[in-house]
């Protein structure tokens, strides 16, 4: 790979490195992209054969140009900036929205080595970023100037800084058993121990001694990315669809977009923090990326198979269940692993 | 001029442009949202010191926390701004006072020689496996472990005070408790009862 490189780097010189790195983004933006429109056409699909529907299967074979055809409308389409707008705050809204959700994905390893950035404290700039998430829903709401976006945006903020805190406590479970902030380290020290000697890897990922924070992490992330059964904050029958109200074309598009790849996000981080990453679940199968893609379209399923199944929560219910139930449930499981690690039944020596 | 150096005098650039706009915008919105450009800037300028937690913990504490609530706040408010200006001459006596005390206390530091650069020599440069995260975490919790908690309990006690403070009882008042409808089962609800059918 290097020697066949080395020309076209000769070519650019002192630019290489900045060429090189716009080609791995490219690299992981494209297919994030592309999966993030065949994630909507899956929805649409699971759901409606859960529904006992068939769903979209007009456009192209089986439906599968649906979200090309979806994509182009929208495209086309004009974009409407109301009269008493804040008009650079209402086109920087849905910019702030998409920008964490891909921002984020330069520290998350797809396999051992593939990362665009192996950056140390690669935990928290995850953390980090996915909490400026709400800065797009907070603005947009504001800067369109209206009720019902208003009130969109005020639920997100107190919704999604609530779980934001419950989502820390689960990290800090799995950093402090892992020793490390480095995303690529978390997941090589998930391949260890007892089990994964037997050839049994898949009992020896983070999942298992940390199931209670890998539920809280995974119903946390449902509730971070707005997704129903904790969609409120676009809740149809209450406010019409929030902070995205008055938006059009492609303005309402990147805050779609940023939707579905802030899903994919929360389902590669729970993949790589608890299910082990790129690691195979079983001893003698070479390990690598198509681990973690399993993995992750197996959490995006159950993203889909939770807004099928669950119907929407009272608001009052969803503050009850971060603040009540979840940050107690972390505080108290973080003190048992730290009490776990260092009792002589540790299993993390 | 290196390029550690230029992208130093691009964040600083943005960052005290974003501080003045902080107070120059007419709009409260418009002024936290240029704060929370600076304190984004900032974590920046300690990324280039190479210490990463702090910049990173300042995006997200500051940007990812504080900022969001306050945002929430000063949304909810009408504030009229004019109304705001009214006072405006008879608050800057004190004002220029306290801008005046604040350039008093920054050359004193700036410019005095037990803070220049020759009494802070340049500290050596890290290692490839240094972890900032890590000598922090280890002098926190080894050498300065007893401020540290200390610090910690006050701030637990400033949150147990600012809960309190909200706490009041009002009488009368109906609410749902989630707990108890959560819990709720068939029987509490719905009666089943047995009854002949009727006759004509």
């Amino acid at each position: 790979m290097e020697a066949m490189l080395e020309p076209v780097a000769q070519f650019f010189g002192p630019v290489w490195p900045a060429v090189w790195t716009l080609a791995k983004i490219v690299a992981i933006i494209a297919p994030l992209m592309i999966g993030v429109a065949y994630l909507t056409l899956a929805e649409r699909k699971v759901i409606g054969y859960m529904q006992v529907r068939i769903g979209p299967n007009r456009v192209g074979p089986m439906g599968l140009l649906q979200p090309i055809a979806d994509g182009m409308k929208l495209l086309f389409k004009e974009i409407i900036v109301p009269s008493g707008a804040s008009k650079g705050l209402f086109i920087l809204g849905p910019i702030l929205a998409i920008a964490p959700s891909l921002a984020a994905w330069a520290v998350v390893p797809f396999d051992d080595g593939m990362v665009l950035a192996n950056v140390n404290a690669g935990l928290l700039f995850l953390l980090a970023i996915t909490s400026m998430e709400v800065y797009g829903v907070i603005i947009a709401g504001w800067a369109s100037n209206s009720k019902y976006p208003f009130l969109g945006s005020m639920r997100a903020a107190a919704q999604m800084v609530s779980y934001e805190v419950a989502m820390g406590f689960a990290l800090i479970c799995v950093l402090m058993i892992s020793a490390s902030l480095n995303l690529t380290d978390i997941v090589n020290s998930q391949g260890e121990g007892r089990f994964h000697e037997m050839g049994l890897s898949v009992f020896s990922w983070n999942w298992v001694p940390l199931f209670p924070m890998f539920v809280v992490f995974l119903i946390s992330g449902i509730a971070e990315t707005n997704r129903a059964p904790f969609d409120v904050v676009e809740g149809e029958s209450e406010v019409v669809a929030g902070h995205m109200v008055e938006y059009s074309g492609m303005t309402f598009a990147l805050f779609f977009l940023a939707e579905y790849a802030n899903m994919f996000l929360v389902s590669t981080m729970t993949s790589v923090l608890f299910l082990g990453g790129w690691l195979s679940p079983v001893g003698g199968i070479p390990d690598g990326f198509h681990w973690l893609a399993l993995k992750t379209a197996f959490i995006l399923f159950l993203f889909l198979w939770a807004r099928a199944t669950f119907p929407r929560f009272r608001y009052d219910h969803i503050m009850r269940l971060g603040w009540k139930v979840f940050i107690p449930i972390t505080l108290v499981w973080v003190i048992v692993v730290a009490v776990w690690m260092m009792s002589p039944l540790s299993i993390w020596k | 001029m290196d390029f550690k150096t230029f992208v130093f005098y691009i964040l600083s650039a943005i960052m005290v442009f974003a501080a003045l706009r902080v107070i120059t915008a007419r709009n409260p919105v418009h002024a936290a949202l240029f704060l929370v450009l600076s304190f984004f800037t900032a974590g920046g300028i300690w990324l280039l010191l190479a210490a990463e937690f702090l910049a990173i913990v300042l995006v997200m504490v500051y940007v990812g926390a504080v900022m969001v609530l306050f945002l929430f706040v000063v949304m909810m408010l009408d504030i009229n701004i004019d109304r705001l200006r009214e006072g405006f001459w008879s608050y800057l006596p004190v004002g220029a006072l306290i801008g005046v005390l604040l350039v008093v206390e920054m050359t004193l530091v700036l410019g005095g020689r037990y803070f220049g650069l020759e009494a802070m020599p340049e500290p050596p440069a890290v290692q490839a496996g240094y972890s900032n995260t890590r000598e922090l975490g280890r002098l926190l919790y080894t050498d300065y472990v007893y401020p540290f908690e200390l610090a910690s309990l006050l701030l637990l006690v400033a949150m147990v005070v600012a809960v309190t403070l909200t706490l009041r009882k009002r009488k009368g008042v109906r609410y749902l408790n989630p707990s108890e409808q959560v819990s709720v089962k068939r029987g509490d609800r719905v009666e089943l009862v047995s009854m002949p059918a009727e006759k004509e």
